[in-house]
């Protein structure tokens, strides 16, 4: 009988370790999100770019024995109805030379439509190499219907990129985000009202 | 806590089990709910079962025959959910159920009510899956994998149904696995120690720690695509800076060990049958406990073998083909134990024995598809197709199938009392064996062609295989039907079998007469 009161002794103390263990997994795979985003940023893995870079002419050496080249590619995600298009399909450009290519955006509609573009860089190794001075990227942009935009991005490719990378991919998918928007949209609305009301 | 353990053995010492219905609602008795869980999966299994000739059905020749495509891929996906999550998976844990207790020389398992508990949650989890194809827009249709973004901005709108069964099975599978450990560690029998333990045992105990490991990262899974529907966040929508790959990470790092915890026990299964019917030891009792340990362990770092096709740098191609590669080594050492055990034994050809030795062939030839599939540059073209389909059908039907089928012939006449019909028994064998290399194996041949997987329709190029698989599916669906016959008959006329009821048969639950008493092993039995 004393072996049994052991047991569910031993038991318990089983059975609050356990709980422990599983309330560990459960924290776990939440930290697995920004573990997987510091990963990612630290890697490149998932072709996600860095922040805003800051250039400084005289601490870069442009290397002018190779090119690389660079693809421009622009698609419009989950029913988003813009037209995208870059300036140029791709371009060569030597590593630690800055240059600036113009992407555009029509909002073909007839309703103010707030969109996002997600950049991601092919291949993914190469993310960390490529950097951009300036940016649209991420940014919530509103546009008026019929409304054009010219959205400049500046980038360099790293001189220390390895030369086994000869082509770079740079994606941008638009995504429509109005919904997540109303703030842009009221602004927006109000700016219109007042005008009119001015006219 | 201790208060559930106490009052689930005190009052139920004298009196035999309540009558009626009731005794299986309120039951905690180990028996009991072990035999409540092998007919829920039973059940299961004839679902999916059907969900299954439905595909084969559309299968049977190229064009749209019967059904629309929606309704396919809805299909396909709960094919696969019900075959995982309520007929796998709950009959190996009614078997652990069954057995644990009386293998270990324990009266009960540790934590009586909260088995109760474990096994009252699955009709409600599977009830309201099922109950998602009567809704608008029907019920999941986008993989068993539900890769975001399908199943979060394109899924239909009962998705949040599937998300809430999938949770409560989880709290199911953590709750069992939880009242499975507590039992190994601490109801053993004096004497038994760990190193001589059954390896049913081992690798159940195994088996829940794989459990409590990656049920709650299903369940975390699940829920970020809760909030990703519902809550505006964007874990997976890449719209808002989220990432759809972290899914495909997040779901194969479960879904590799799951995979694992779908074979473990049948690896002791037949580490129990392999040895009664060539009536020698096992060979390498050592060696197999730390096979298991090590297949258990590599599945935490070969998730990414399933995603190759994602884009991965070559290094972390690399890494996961090499870590998957490695899996064969511990995995051939089992095999190669089974085939030294059966090495000069007496060897006699009872139905278990027939199924553990299909299982052994059979799983081995889906072993070795899966190496196929690890070698990353073939990946690429095997990917998505019928290869696939193939490969883990080999795994899970002639594998963890077939060892639940196998062990339900061996432990039929402990738990019954009655000897099932041996002709019939090898009859169903037969039939299953046939039906499922005909179903699965022509299989290879069109997905290494380039046949896709989940596809209501395919090039005519692959129309005379894609019939013979039908015709294999059909046969193996409906052997099971006889199978289910086969056990009827064996329990409602049988012969009275004996406590020792194989010849060759070792370990504690044979000790015990047959059936097996409502309660054993109320007195612990000395194991020397």
């Amino acid at each position: 009988m004393n072996n049994r009161v052991d047991q569910q002794a031993g038991v318990t103390r089983t059975v609050k370790k356990l709980c422990l263990v599983l309330v560990g997994m459960v924290g776990f795979v939440f930290a697995l999100v920004p573990i997987y985003d510091l990963f990612c940023e630290v890697t490149g893995l998932n072709g996600k770019t860095g922040g805003q870079y800051t250039y400084v002419e005289s601490e870069m050496e442009p290397d002018l024995t190779r090119e690389v080249r660079v693809n421009f590619i622009t698609n419009t995600n989950q029913g988003m109805n813009w037209e995208f298009w870059p300036e140029k399909g791709a371009m060569k450009v030597n590593p630690g030379t800055i240059h600036t290519v113009n992407f555009f955006v029509r909002n073909p509609s007839s309703v103010p439509t707030v969109g996002r573009a997600i950049p991601s860089v092919a291949p993914g190794l190469a993310a960390g190499y490529f950097h951009k001075t300036e940016c649209f990227c991420f940014e919530q942009q509103l546009l008026a219907p019929g409304e054009i935009m010219e959205m400049p991005l500046r980038f360099i490719v790293g001189p220390e990129i390895p030369g086994d990378i000869k082509e770079i991919s740079l994606s941008y998918a638009l995504f429509d985000v109005t919904d997540d928007s109303s703030d842009l949209i009221k602004e927006f609305n109000n700016r219109l009202n007042t005008a009119v009301a001015a006219y | 806590m201790s208060e559930v353990v106490h009052t689930g053995h005190h009052d139920d010492h004298d009196h035999g089990p309540e009558k009626g219905i009731l005794r299986w609602l309120y039951t905690t008795n180990h028996k009991d709910i072990g035999t409540l869980y092998l007919w829920f999966s039973f059940l299961m299994l004839f679902i999916g079962g059907a969900l299954a000739l439905v595909i084969r059905t559309e299968l049977f020749q190229p064009g749209l025959q019967f059904i629309e495509p929606a309704f396919f891929n809805q299909m396909t996906t709960n094919h696969g959910l019900i075959m995982v999550f309520g007929a796998i998976m709950p009959a190996f844990v009614g078997l652990a159920n069954w057995l644990l207790p009386m293998q270990v020389g324990a009266p009960d398992m540790a934590l009586p009510r909260m088995n109760n508990l474990s096994f009252w949650i699955m009709p409600f989890a599977f009830g309201m899956m099922i109950s998602t194809f009567f809704m608008d827009g029907g019920g999941p249709n986008f993989g068993w994998t539900f890769y975001a973004p399908l199943s979060t901005a394109y899924g239909p709108p009962s998705t949040t149904y599937f998300i809430f069964a999938v949770h409560l099975m989880g709290a199911s599978s953590i709750m069992g696995s939880i009242n499975i450990i507590a039992t190994i560690l601490n109801m053993r029998a004096p004497g038994m120690t760990l190193m001589k333990m059954p390896l049913f045992v081992w690798t159940w105990l195994i088996t829940a720690f794989l459990l409590i490991a990656v049920m709650p990262v299903l369940a975390g899974a699940v829920t970020m695509m809760l909030f990703d529907i519902h809550f505006g966040t964007s874990f997976f929508n890449a719209a808002g800076g989220g990432d759809p790959v972290m899914f495909q990470h997040i779901f194969w790092f479960f879904g590799h060990p799951e995979v694992y915890i779908m074979i473990l026990p049948a690896f002791g299964v037949v580490s129990h049958i392999i040895p009664t019917f060539a009536r020698k030891p096992l060979f390498g009792y050592t060696s197999m406990v730390y096979a298991i340990a090590s297949i258990a362990i590599l599945s935490f770092v070969v998730w990414a073998h399933h995603m190759f096709t994602v884009g991965m740098p070559l290094f972390g191609q690399a890494f996961f083909m090499g870590a998957t590669m490695v899996i064969a080594i511990p995995t051939g050492v089992k095999v190669f134990n089974w085939i030294a055990t059966m090495w000069r034994g007496s060897m006699t050809f009872e139905t278990p024995m027939l199924f553990a030795l299909a299982f052994v062939i059979l799983f081995t030839m889906g072993g070795f598809s899966g190496l196929m599939l690890s070698i990353v540059p073939a990946d690429y073209q095997y990917h998505d197709t019928y290869f696939v389909v193939a490969h883990f059908h080999y795994v899970l039907v002639p594998g963890a199938l077939f060892s639940i089928i196998a062990a339900v012939y061996f432990w039929f006449p402990k738990w019954t009392g009655k000897m099932y019909d041996e002709a019939l028994g090898k009859l169903h064998f037969w039939l299953s064996f046939i039906g499922v290399n005909v179903t699965f194996f022509p299989q290879h041949f069109v997905g290494l062609a380039g046949m896709p997987r989940r596809i209501p329709d395919y090039a005519l190029q692959f129309a005379d295989f894609n019939m013979l698989s039908s015709v294999g599916a059909f046969i193996f669906g409906f052997s099971q039907l006889f199978f289910l016959y086969v056990l009827i008959k064996g329990i409602r006329s049988g012969k009275p079998a004996e406590g020792l009821s194989w010849e060759g048969a070792k370990g504690l639950e044979w000790t015990l007469p047959s059936p097996a008493p409502y309660h054993s092993f109320t007195n612990p039995p000395k194991v020397s």
